[in-house]
């Protein structure tokens, strides 16, 4: 010990964090300057705009998203997957810088399998959860922005936690992030129940991001949607945002045609995307009514 | 040739001894006796409590801690030690908590202690701490677990164990009469702890600690009633076996 100290030597850490990991306020910025300024003033514009949802029911945990990436005015990628897999039980949503999110998940992923190793079993989600804010809170104050919901199977059941890069962590059954999360909540609280059948989740799940990719100039591109089972997460299907959307104008006119019955002379023709609006005009005092 | 070879921690002899390790290792076999035993629905640890001073007050001396709600460990060699080891392990264990959310397991916070015991093994200007440690708890799972610890930084994992002065008395005792029947149910595994510790105790169930714990159960200390009840229990199965033994031969 007294050798250790005479030299200041410190054996390495073989539990922390990767000592290669660039330390917490360790930015390469030029001399002198303050590097939250810096970044402020001469750093990347970066973009937030998307929708993905995620909420956990009896049988496991949906995830779904849209698949735009936006860069400013113009669509960086109309096809990119923002759903991504840590584990075989563990699926995460991503939201905010791209590049962050992505990075910080092969961390994650890098973390947990460690930990697996060591001690015969991956952690909880709640677990996992836990590591990711904690390693993203170090960063707090220089700009890192990744949102994500995290959905998994653990020894618990079904499990989703929502992390923020400036530390938060929180538990609950529905979450939605991005720049379309308005309008696909609203959607979600509407139709939501713990007791739902698979089908009727994947249904909601489609129909929330397909209305927020309506509305939101952020989102768009197609619709992706995940389910985490108790046997592992699953793929379940890549739909164009536009066409779904479509698909649903169509299945709830028969509906609304037939309860519109007592005021005639109100029911349009399908919903062709320039009369979209202008449907909704005649059709709104009847759906008050309905409600 | 031990002299040569025994004095810094770090050297290993031509024969392949640590030497210090060893010594650390005779430091254990000088304290008091701990014994721990693996039921189906409970762990027990039971030591013997060195009598104390008149004037000492008797509730300071503690062989047996808490590590955290559901793991337990007891030690033999010295106190001094042990101290330092469990502060270490019990904020092992709320660390565990905070980064992972989860308890600990009993083999993880075995091996951190294990692993803590290695690090002075090989460490300049420090010596190996003089304890053996046995670790007892409950996992999630519902399995009870009893782990031994020594000076060197080994651990593993045993159906029942002694350590500390008599250590091989006891363990002999233990290996006889361990059995299914022994363990089948909760105060048989207490009875078997404190029959062990009889065969090495002095003055009986006056100078023994014992502690227990039931799945999904806090620790709980036997007070000097309890123990008293349970050995007195002991004493009167103990007649009446000699009692028919008598009458089989007469």
């Amino acid at each position: 010990m007294a050798l250790q100290d005479v030299c200041q030597w410190r054996a390495p850490d073989t539990q922390g964090a990767s000592p290669h990991l660039p330390q917490a306020g360790g930015w390469a910025v030029p001399q002198g300057w303050d590097p939250q300024t810096f970044l402020q003033t001469h750093g990347p514009r970066l973009a937030h705009g998307t929708t993905t949802l995620a909420f956990r029911f009896r049988h496991g945990v949906i995830a779904a998203a849209d698949t735009r990436s936006s860069c400013g005015n113009y669509v960086e990628c109309p096809a990119s997957r923002k759903v991504i897999p840590v584990h075989q039980h563990l699926l995460g949503t991503t939201s905010g810088t791209s590049a962050d999110c992505i990075t910080w998940y092969r961390v994650l992923r890098r973390e947990l399998r460690l930990r697996a190793l060591r001690e015969g079993q991956l952690p909880s989600v709640a677990g996992a959860a836990k590591l990711l804010s904690g390693m993203m809170s170090r960063y707090r104050g220089l700009d890192l922005c990744v949102a994500t919901a995290l959905c998994g199977w653990d020894r618990s059941g079904p499990a989703l936690f929502y992390v923020y890069s400036d530390g938060t962590l929180l538990q609950g059954d529905i979450f939605s992030v991005g720049s379309g999360s308005p309008y696909a909540y609203g959607v979600l609280d509407r139709g939501y129940r713990y007791d739902m059948s698979t089908q009727e989740a994947y249904a909601l799940a489609r129909r929330a991001v397909a209305h927020a990719t309506h509305r939101d100039a952020y989102s768009g591109g197609s619709v992706d949607l995940f389910h985490v089972r108790e046997s592992g997460w699953e793929y379940v299907s890549r739909h164009d945002a536009w066409v779904l959307y479509s698909q649903l104008q169509k299945l709830s006119e028969p509906e609304k045609e037939g309860e519109e019955e007592a005021t005639s002379g109100r029911t349009g023709p399908g919903g062709e995307p320039s009369e979209g609006r202008a449907l909704g005009h005649p059709r709104m005092p009847a759906e008050t009514e309905m409600l | 040739m031990a002299s040569r070879y025994d004095r810094a921690i770090t050297v290993f002899s031509p024969d392949g001894h640590l030497f210090q390790v060893e010594y650390a290792q005779e430091a254990v076999k000088k304290g008091s006796t701990a014994v721990g035993i693996r039921g189906t629905d409970i762990v027990v640890l039971g030591v013997e409590k060195k009598s104390v001073a008149k004037l000492q007050d008797e509730r300071t001396v503690r062989k047996i801690c808490a590590l955290d709600d559901h793991v337990c460990m007891a030690f033999a060699g010295l106190t001094a030690d042990a101290r330092v080891v469990i502060n270490r392990a019990r904020v092992e264990c709320q660390s565990h908590k905070l980064t992972v959310e989860d308890p600990v397991t009993v083999e993880y916070i075995t091996r951190f202690i294990a692993t803590l015991k290695q690090k002075y093994t090989q460490s300049n200007g420090r010596r190996p701490f003089g304890i053996s440690a046995l670790i007892v708890g409950f996992d999630d799972d519902g399995i009870p677990r009893l782990y031994q610890t020594d000076p060197s930084g080994t651990y593993h994992a045993w159906k029942a164990n002694a350590i500390g002065r008599s250590a091989k008395t006891v363990r002999e005792f233990l290996e006889k009469n361990y059995t299914e029947d022994a363990i089948a149910n909760d105060n048989e595994a207490i009875k078997l702890a404190i029959r062990a510790l009889l065969e090495v105790v002095q003055s009986g169930g006056k100078n023994i600690e014992l502690a227990i714990i039931r799945r999904n159960q806090p620790l709980k200390m036997f007070s000097a009633k309890e123990i008293e009840l349970q050995v007195n229990e002991i004493e009167k199965e103990k007649e009446e076996a000699e009692k028919k033994k008598s009458k089989k031969t007469a």
